[in-house]
C-alpha cells in the first residue's frame, strides 16, 4: 500500500485506544462509587503507550514456557495489543466499607482523559486533513 | 466507549433504586403499628459491582437486594391510642430520618456524576463519528 497508515497516524491511533480505554476504567470506578468492598482501578498510560508503540527499551520479563498449553506469562508480549495493565488505586483516605474510589479524583482524572481524548482525536483529524490534501492536491 | 453507557447507565439505574428506597423510608417515617412485627422498617438496597466486560475491564452495579434494616423500633407507652396494644404501647418505625438525608444526598451527587460521564462520552462518540470529516 503507498499509504502506509501507520506512519501516517504515528501514535495518535495508540493514543486514542488506549485514552478510550482508560475512561471505560475510570467510569466503572465512578458507577461503583457508593458499592462496598470495590476497589478502585487504573492504568499507567505512559507505560502502556509506550508498550503499545513498541518504544519500551526494557524488554518485558518472560515467563519460561515448557509446554504449549502454559499461559504466557507476559500478557502484552504481542507489541501491537493495546491491553493496559490495570492497577488498583492507593485511596488517600480508606473508607469503612473498603471501597477506594475517591469521587472528586475519579471526576477530575475523567474530565482530564477525555479532554485528552479529544486531542488525540484533533491529531488524528488533521493527520487525515493532510491526507485528503496530499491526495487531492489541494484541490 | 458504548460500554461506558452501560455502565454510566448501570450507576444511575442504581442510584435512583437508592434513591426510591430513601423516598420510601422517609414517606414512612411516622408510621405507627400495633406490634413490633408489622411496623414500617427503613429498606436499604445492597450494592454490588458486576463484570460487563472482563477484557476491558467494565464493571458496572447491580442492585442485588433490598435488606430491611433490622435498628430496634421506637416503643413509646401511649394507653390512649386507638392503635396501642393490651399493654398500652405503639411501635414506631425505625427510620432515620437524618441518616436517610444523607443518603438522599449521596445518591443524587453519585447519579449526577454518572449522568456526567455519559454525557461526556456522548460527546466523545459523537466527535470521533465526526473523524476525518
Amino acid at each position: 500500500m503507498p499509504i502506509n497508515f501507520d506512519k501516517a497516524l504515528g501514535v495518535h491511533q495508540h493514543a486514542l485506544t488506549l485514552r478510550a480505554q482508560r475512561s471505560e476504567i475510570l467510569a466503572a470506578n465512578i458507577a461503583n462509587v457508593d458499592t462496598p468492598n470495590y476497589k478502585a482501578r487504573d492504568i499507567d498510560f505512559e507505560a502502556a503507550l509506550s508498550k503499545a508503540t513498541g518504544s519500551n527499551e526494557t524488554s518485558p520479563v518472560h515467563l519460561k514456557r515448557t509446554a504449549g498449553n502454559h499461559i504466557n506469562g507476559n500478557v502484552s508480549a504481542s507489541g501491537s495489543s493495546l491491553q493496559a495493565e490495570l492497577m488498583y488505586r492507593m485511596p488517600q483516605q480508606s473508607s469503612l466499607d473498603g471501597n477506594t474510589v475517591e469521587a472528586h479524583r475519579e471526576n477530575a482524572a475523567f474530565t482530564e482523559n477525555a479532554l485528552l481524548y479529544q486531542t488525540s482525536l484533533q491529531f488524528l483529524g488533521g493527520k487525515f486533513k493532510g491526507l485528503k490534501a496530499a491526495i487531492t492536491g489541494g484541490r | 466507549m458504548l460500554k461506558i453507557m452501560d455502565v454510566a447507565a448501570s450507576a444511575m439505574n442504581a442510584q435512583m433504586l437508592r434513591l426510591n428506597t430513601t423516598a420510601s423510608n422517609m414517606a414512612n417515617a411516622g408510621d405507627i403499628s400495633g406490634s413490633e412485627d408489622t411496623v414500617y422498617r427503613a429498606q436499604n438496597p445492597v450494592f454490588e459491582s458486576v463484570l460487563m466486560d472482563a477484557q476491558r475491564g467494565s464493571v458496572g452495579v447491580e442492585v442485588t437486594g433490598i435488606q430491611s434494616n433490622n435498628a430496634p423500633v421506637n416503643k413509646r407507652y401511649e394507653p390512649g391510642h386507638p392503635q396501642a396494644d393490651e399493654n398500652g404501647y405503639i411501635y414506631m418505625s425505625n427510620v432515620n430520618v437524618a441518616e436517610e438525608m444523607a443518603n438522599m444526598i449521596s445518591a443524587s451527587r453519585s447519579y449526577q456524576s454518572s449522568a456526567e460521564v455519559f454525557n461526556t462520552s456522548k460527546t466523545l462518540m459523537l466527535r470521533t463519528l465526526q473523524l476525518g470529516q
